[in-house]
């Protein structure tokens, strides 16, 4: 078995030890190119079919091309999709127009989260995050139990080792499943490239430059790049010292940014 | 039967779990039946197919086989664990590797150093992983954290550990998935309680490729001497738990002393560095060739097939192969390995793969279950002894029901017996029988489950020797089964296909609880008119009194009704006894205090009938009522005795047919010396031990479970 042969089968594993766990899983979709392994790989662990919701947090800021990637693939994939909308907050007037990135994020994302998980009661997200992407993130546990104001409780977390998972949660609580832990920047693209998994475009290179992680259109930059194959996104990979999340201003806006949303919901 | 369409029923039925807005499925092998656009939009993206079939003819989206040759990618990533003592320096190890490989990305100097001067202090390598606030301001690593890393020869995985010992439990989840591991050692301080700890943790967690780091060597003056007796005096500490480190290495983490380059103050050690140690560790060997474990996660229904879904452990599973599910041995043949997206269903599968496979017949199964090769058999049990460690601030107590899950079984469970607790910092242990394990220490223990379970000895299959237990629904600790004491069996399988164990809602214990006392079994043996029937009624009406639920099981009165086919051949009598026995255990699970009142003339048959309240956790005592056949004749109070001496009855227990005497009763009563009343009391006696909770009973001292 190849390196990628075990991180596909670990996180089909982790699908279906979850899909028997939770009565009522859901899995977030943010189409982005972790999310789109995500639809992939659940489709390769139930047969070709997800069988559970797939949630759209939408903020009202998406790229245009990222919402039509979202109607495509929900017919191709025949997702069950939810798109929810923190209405209340954008009736209040929260945006990146007049509000600091954490606080919209918080707002637009995670309370966006909150409200969808209390009107479908569900009990299990399964999130696409990866160690790699974060120091935060890279002491997760692939089930990850959050209590019901949504908060990591990260200075004591349950211990979790051979494949033995945290599984029950007493009312209002819900547990993160995280399948592509394990998975790196690089991994992703290879099995996007081996398995032929359809991404967005916004991913390769026009006019020089590249999304290198999506987000909302103001908070999010473009790399600047060439690569317009995966083999040359690899190799730019490969050599970049750039950090993957270096182009979304919520992580960077204060020390810490990061464990702050995250401590509050944020995946 | 009837338990058949239940089981059906807890199958997940993906086709209706997934939206019903469109009936057709995506495609498995074929393109052609996706309803959605055959070409993606210019604004996605796929790779071009690379099979030989003309761009256009495959719609992009669909799977595509790998453009890539077999062994160009990277084979399985090492996973090394950094362990040892708080503050010997393991986060500033990995975050000085990191940099002297220049694996840090842009601008992680500048957020470390940034976060240094906020919290007032010099340049902190350990602030690399040491990403929460908490664990800046303290210094300390709260959680375990894995980042990956890449020399010329190949990728690992670093998992850093904390050293406190109140993060005892990250430890272990950082610790329990490496392949390899490196214990820091101070070497101004010295081996420390976690530097043992640490190291008897990765003996018990079955690591065997460790390096040892001796760090801070530039505190003492990079001193050989200060080194070599370091190395003696924890080598003497590992070989007990054989553990060979392959390199012990002095360094100086802080500032860069033998992390990638020889140390020039170091001229007087010879060997690797941190990088070119690592590059000596062996990837781990191949599961392939062990034995099939295949362990079943769930069974999904689609259409009209059945998949097993689930991962192969260890081993190969090949189309066609005869597979044996685990624990009640129903027989199978694989159709076919289910896999999405493949252009060409596999044939076979191999260890470490997760797949779903189809049965030639449709068996009972279940999540939970193991399948193997016939001739390759795991061991079933429902008692074993274990090496555990205990993470929970709850300590481990014997006698309490835990929530025991190996592989995907899960099963109630109670330690038994405590033989050992270790202290895994001294190793020393205590002699004296305890009744706990407290948080953070080892043990060996007796684990009795309420129904059988299918394992391994983990020196043989790790994947199914090993097992947690679950304290308030969080893993408490963890266990590993050396069953070199265990033959593999291979008892007969069950009679019947389509059967399953529904488990109720009410636990023994609840019913315990609402009853006053447990159900329990006493299984009267002796010669007809010995005074069963007599003692029995004594001891029914008598428990009853005091409240007990108490019922008999007379043969007599079993042969007018459920045993009214049964003669007296010896088949019919063991077939008589059988029935007899598991009409008692139902009604002891049921909470009643069953006597039953049977001849029961062969050793070998009460035997099983111990085993049938065994293997359901009820207290089971064989009671030898005891009167010389000269005495059973001479009352004959159904006057059978006569009859079996005019030869009108055949076969009679005592004339005409033997009697084997119980060897080790747990009570004999001779009623030709004793009273009725002096016998009853002594009954009762027994009745009330065994039907209290709170008394371990033992059916004989080889039998420390017998309470559950």
């Amino acid at each position: 078995m190849t390196h990628l042969d075990r991180l596909e089968s670990q996180a089909i594993y982790i699908f279906r030890e979850a899909f028997h766990a939770f009565k009522k899983p859901a899995m977030p979709w943010s189409m982005g190119k972790d999310s789109n392994v995500l639809i992939w790989l659940a489709s390769k662990a139930f047969g070709g079919r997800v069988p559970f919701p797939v949630l759209h947090v939408d903020t009202t800021y998406e790229f245009p091309e990222m919402l039509e990637f979202r109607d495509w693939a929900t017919k191709r994939y025949n997702l069950n999709l939810v798109v929810k909308i923190n209405e209340e907050a954008r009736g209040r007037g929260v945006g990146y127009e007049t509000h600091d990135p954490v606080t919209v994020t918080h707002e637009l994302k995670t309370a966006a989260l909150q409200q969808a998980m209390a009107e479908h009661g569900w009990d299990a997200l399964i999130t696409g995050i990866r160690r790699d992407e974060d120091s935060t993130r890279a002491k997760e546990r692939y089930f990850s139990p959050r209590n019901a104001e949504f908060e990591w409780d990260y200075k004591d977390q349950p211990p979790e080792f051979w494949n033995q998972f945290t599984t029950t949660i007493k009312p209002g609580e819900h547990v993160r499943v995280q399948p592509l832990l394990d998975w790196t920047e690089v991994d992703i693209w290879m099995y996007i490239k081996r398995e032929g998994i359809p991404i967005p475009r916004l991913y390769f290179s026009r006019n020089g430059f590249r999304y290198r992680s999506m987000g909302c259109w103001p908070i999010t930059k473009a790399v600047e790049s060439d690569a317009v194959t995966i083999d040359e996104i690899i190799h730019e990979l490969r050599h970049t010292k750039t950090s993957e999340r270096a182009g979304r201003a919520q992580d960077h806006h204060e020390r810490n940014a990061m464990q702050k949303l995250r401590a509050k919901g944020f995946m | 039967m009837d338990s058949a369409p239940a089981s059906v029923a807890d199958e997940r039925d993906i086709a209706t779990a997934a939206p019903t807005s469109t009936s057709t499925p995506p495609a498995v092998s074929s393109a052609s039946s996706v309803s959605s656009p055959r070409q993606p939009p210019a604004w996605s993206y796929s790779n071009p197919p690379t099979s030989g079939v003309a761009p256009g003819e495959i719609p992009a989206f669909m799977h595509a086989p790998s453009p890539e040759a077999p062994g160009q990618e990277e084979e399985q990533r090492l996973k090394i664990v950094i362990v040892g003592h708080v503050d010997h320096g393991k986060s500033t190890l990995i975050g000085r590797l990191f940099f002297d490989t220049n694996s840090l990305p842009e601008g992680k100097v500048e957020s470390i150093q940034k976060a240094c001067d906020a919290e007032g202090m010099e340049f902190e390598y350990a602030f690399l992983l040491d990403a929460l606030l908490e664990e800046q301001a303290q210094n300390i690593t709260i959680d375990t954290t894995q980042i990956q890393f890449r020399t010329e020869r190949r990728n690992y995985v670093i998992i850093d550990a904390p050293g406190h010992k109140e993060f005892l439990k990250n430890m272990i989840t950082g610790a329990a998935s490496a392949d390899a591991a490196i214990l820091l050692i101070d070497a101004n301080e010295g081996v420390q309680e976690q530097s043992r700890r640490h190291g008897y943790l990765l003996s018990l967690l079955g690591i065997k490729q460790v390096l040892v780091a001796v760090n801070k060597m530039d505190l003492v003056n990079f001193s050989q001497e200060v080194f070599n007796n370091l190395v003696s005096e924890y080598t003497a500490f590992l070989k007990p738990l054989g553990v060979e480190p392959i390199h012990f290495i002095p360094i100086s983490a802080k500032h860069g002393h033998n992390i990638i380059r020889p140390s020039a103050s170091q001229a007087w050690y010879q060997g690797p560095s941190i990088l070119g140690a690592l590059d000596s560790i062996n990837q781990p060997p191949s599961r392939e060739g062990l034995p099939l474990r295949f362990i079943l996660q769930d069974v999904y229904r689609f259409d009209e097939r059945r998949l097993l879904a689930g991962r192969i452990e260890t081993g190969k599973l090949r189309v066609g192969d005869e597979i044996v599910l685990w624990p009640n041995r129903k027989r199978s043949r694989v159709k076919s390995i289910e896999a999405w997206g493949a252009d060409v269903p596999p044939t076979e599968a191999t260890a470490g793969q997760s797949v779903a496979i189809q049965m030639t017949e449709q068996i009972f199964a279940e999540r939970g279950q193991i399948a193997t090769h016939g001739g390759e058999p795991m061991v079933e049990s429902r008692e074993f002894e274990a090496n555990i460690f205990w993470l929970h601030d709850e300590p481990l107590r014997q006698g309490q029901p835990y929530e025991l899950r190996l592989s995907t079984q899960q099963v109630e469970a109670r330690i038994t017996r405590i033989s050992r607790v270790i202290d895994s910092a001294s190793l020393e242990s205590t002699a004296a029988e305890r009744t706990q394990v407290a948080k953070n220490e080892a043990a060996t223990v007796t684990v009795r489950t309420r129904r059988p379970l299918a394992f391994d000895n983990a020196d043989v299959i790790t994947e199914t020797g090993r097992f947690v237990l679950l304290q308030n629904n969080r893993i408490g600790g963890g266990g590993i089964i050396h069953g070199e004491t265990y033959a593999a069996v291979n008892a007969p399988e069950t009679a019947s296909d389509n059967i399953s164990w529904t488990e109720g809602e009410v636990t023994a214990e609840a019913r315990w609880e609402h009853f006053g006392h447990r159900g329990a079994v006493l299984w009267l043996t002796g010669l007809s008119g010995s005074g069963k029937s007599t003692l029995s009624v004594a001891l029914e009406s008598a428990l009853f009194r005091k409240g007990i639920s108490a019922f008999i099981l007379d043969g007599d009165n079993l042969r007018h009704g459920l045993c009214n086919n049964l003669g007296f051949s010896r088949e019919d009598r063991t077939e008589n006894i059988r029935r007899a026995a598991e009409a008692a255990r139902l009604l002891a699970e049921a909470g009643t205090v069953v006597i039953v009142a049977l001849i029961s003339p062969y050793r070998a048959e009460r035997a099983k009938a111990a085993g049938i309240a065994d293997n359901a956790g009820i207290p089971f005592a064989e009671v030898f009522i005891n009167a010389p056949l000269a005495a059973c004749e001479e009352r004959d109070p159904k006057s059978l005795y006569k009859r079996a001496r005019s030869g009108e009855i055949k076969g009679f227990t005592g004339i005409d047919s033997p009697y084997e005497a119980p060897e080790k009763p747990v009570l004999e009563l001779r009623t030709d010396l004793h009273t009725k009343e002096e016998c009853l009391g002594q009954l009762l006696e027994l009745a009330l031990k065994l039907s209290n909770p709170a008394t371990r009973f033992r059916q004989e001292d080889s039998d420390p479970g017998a309470n559950i």
